[in-house]
């Protein structure tokens, strides 16, 4: 990982703030494209980071390039108003004395006109919004608010997206209206977003790379698949613990309604989805779902089974249970097995296994 | 009902008071809110407590000071002296000054509050929408303290109605000049014109209910319990 602030395409930050009760002090480099999520307990220090680097903050000593260019260091420390960013709150914070048109426009107005990358009516059709603009904002639902509030954020053409759990303060509804606005966004933006979030599922459908944090400190930044399967940290170890493979579709069985994708020369099906064929997808393996075999399984009704290599064996919260890491290719997907199957089949660091796959989510 | 030109006299020139006074309270209270509202200066209560002086002071303390510093001995009295305005006291520019600072509270409070109940976020929100401080504070704060600032002009209009010992001691009691509302009531009460005083008291008495109505009805809170 290149650390050299002035390295385009990067964004590089560190942090240090003391306040009654709470320390952050961070300090990482992420890609300067792409879904960060900062994921983390509640607590950890997710939201104050997103603030010092929004500028909302006053830190004791701060540090920011993005791509080649510095907000913040010892000798300069761009205003809040001044940052190309768009902030998303947990809470949709409109402002109650506009109306949706005019919380869209307040900073789609404010920025030179020659700045403007989106229009004002692809941005609100994009969000579905059209017919709410002479709305009261009152009269919307949480769901409809969070949508306005990414609009309004969107408007003013951010050369970097911030969003702290916009998905939190909904209900089951709200969240399910706007994932699948969240999910393209990620994918159509062409700037970097750092996404808070306590959410071990969002992380896995819309993170890149992935920057951990517990009580104020970094514990871990690097890509998403590489940290979701690192048994040193906390994740790998959660009840739902998976991995995220990015997976490409190469068939369609029409026969028997299933989709297969491919990925570093491993085959899994899932239920067909029309997909093209080509299609970049992310599949999501969780660790209790993947048992481990010496010989290839035959005659077994599990079908996606695969070569793996055991990179390493790590004991899991559960003392009966072994957390095994296997590669394939590239990629890397986690195994949780019992103590006694390691035992028996000799399982040990570098074997050649198959892993046998009972469940396969297909993310995006 | 038939008044006299004098009692004529003394309606105009408190309502003239009044809105001269609630228009400069509007331009002190409305920033000085903001500052209170917003700075976490450690002697920021001595302010407070200074702005919330006239609400427990008796007015003729307050005008008798009033009257000492703006007379020609004292150190305001001879900077208008030496500026060529001459002295304020027994003046309607008197009138004005101690007017505002008798009912900066009124108005000072209720905004204060208003400034308050908005929170940081809103003004975060903006900043980030590229809104510059100034820009925040006029297109986001002073549209949501809204009914605070109606709320603090129009009790700070209706306590100006009322006063009486700062405007005495301030103002003397000269008719035409200085003599307002509530002197004029006092003079026809020491002369036994009862009918006279009546007229007036009953007017101020209905009006500043009509006010108050106005208020409570429009913003459906209750504006003196804020204070």
């Amino acid at each position: 990982m290149n650390t050299n602030p002035l390295n385009n395409q990067h964004i590089t930050a560190c942090f240090k703030l003391k306040r009654k009760e709470f320390q952050l002090d961070v300090s990482f480099t992420t890609p300067g494209k792409g879904v960060t999520a900062l994921f983390g307990p509640s607590g950890s220090g997710k939201t104050t980071l997103l603030r010092c680097i929004a500028g909302l903050e006053n830190p004791d000593r701060a540090r920011f390039f993005i791509n080649g260019q510095c907000w913040h260091d010892e000798n300069k420390n761009l205003a809040v108003h001044r940052r190309p960013i768009a902030y998303v709150f947990q809470e949709p914070s409109l402002f109650p004395h506009l109306n949706v048109r005019e919380n869209m426009a307040y900073g789609w107005r404010r920025i030179p006109k020659q700045q403007r990358k989106l229009r004002f009516d692809d941005v609100s059709a994009w969000l579905g919004l059209e017919a709410f603009l002479e709305r009261k904002t009152e009269e919307l639902s949480g769901g409809q608010r969070q949508r306005v509030a990414i609009a309004r954020a969107l408007l003013t053409s951010p050369e970097l997206l911030l969003m702290d759990e916009p998905l939190a303060s909904l209900d089951v509804n709200g969240k399910a209206e706007i994932l699948p606005y969240l999910e393209s966004l990620c994918q159509q933006l062409d700037i970097p977003i750092f996404y808070v979030s306590h959410s071990p599922e969002e992380v896995q459908q819309l993170a890149d790379h992935l920057i951990l944090l517990e009580q104020g400190h970094v514990t871990g930044a690097g890509d998403l698949n590489a940290l979701l399967t690192d048994p040193e940290l906390a994740i790998a170890h959660f009840e739902e613990a998976a991995a995220v493979l990015e997976a490409r579709v190469v068939n369609h069985d029409k026969e028997f309604h299933l989709t297969s994708l491919a990925f570093d020369g491993a085959q899994v099906s899932v239920s067909y989805n029309g997909l093209p064929l080509g299609h970049k997808a992310r599949l999501r393996i969780c660790a209790r779902d993947v048992s481990l075999a010496l010989v290839e399984p035959q005659q077994i009704s599990i079908s996606n089974s695969f070569a793996v290599r055991v990179v390493s064996l790590d004991p899991d919260r559960d003392p009966s249970q072994l957390l095994v890491r296997c590669e394939v290719g590239g990629q890397h997907l986690l195994s949780r097995i019992t103590r006694r199957s390691v035992h028996l089949l000799k399982i040990k660091i570098g074997d050649l296994l198959y892993a046998q796959v009972k469940s396969v989510a297909l993310m995006k | 009902m038939e008044f006299s030109q004098l009692d004529l006299q003394a309606i105009w020139l408190t309502i003239r008071l009044a809105s001269v006074t609630t228009l400069l309270l509007l331009c002190v209270a409305t920033p000085l809110a903001w500052w209170l509202a917003n700075t976490r200066w450690r002697y920021r209560q001595v302010v407070n407590a200074l702005v919330a002086l006239p609400l427990v002071l008796p007015p003729t303390v307050l005008g008798f000071y009033l009257l000492l510093v703006l007379g020609p001995k004292g150190w305001i009295g001879q900077l208008t002296e030496s500026l060529g305005i001459g002295v304020l006291p027994f003046t309607f520019s008197g009138l004005v000054i101690g007017s505002v600072i008798y009912s900066l509270p009124f108005a000072v409070q209720p905004i204060q509050n208003a400034f308050l109940t908005i929170g940081r976020r809103p003004l975060e929100v903006a900043a980030t929408l590229r809104a510059s401080p100034w820009d925040r504070f006029l297109s986001v704060a002073l549209p949501l303290a809204k009914p605070g600032l109606i709320t603090g002009a129009v009790l700070g209009f209706a306590h100006t109605l009322g006063e009486f010992g700062v405007v005495l001691m301030i103002g003397g009691n000269i008719p035409g000049q200085t003599q307002v509302l509530s002197m004029a009531i006092y003079d026809h009460v020491e002369a036994y014109e009862y009918g006279a005083a009546h007229r007036l008291a009953a007017g101020m008495l209905g009006f500043s209910f009509i006010v108050l109505l106005t208020l409570y009805w429009r913003t459906s809170q209750r504006p003196l319990e804020r204070l």
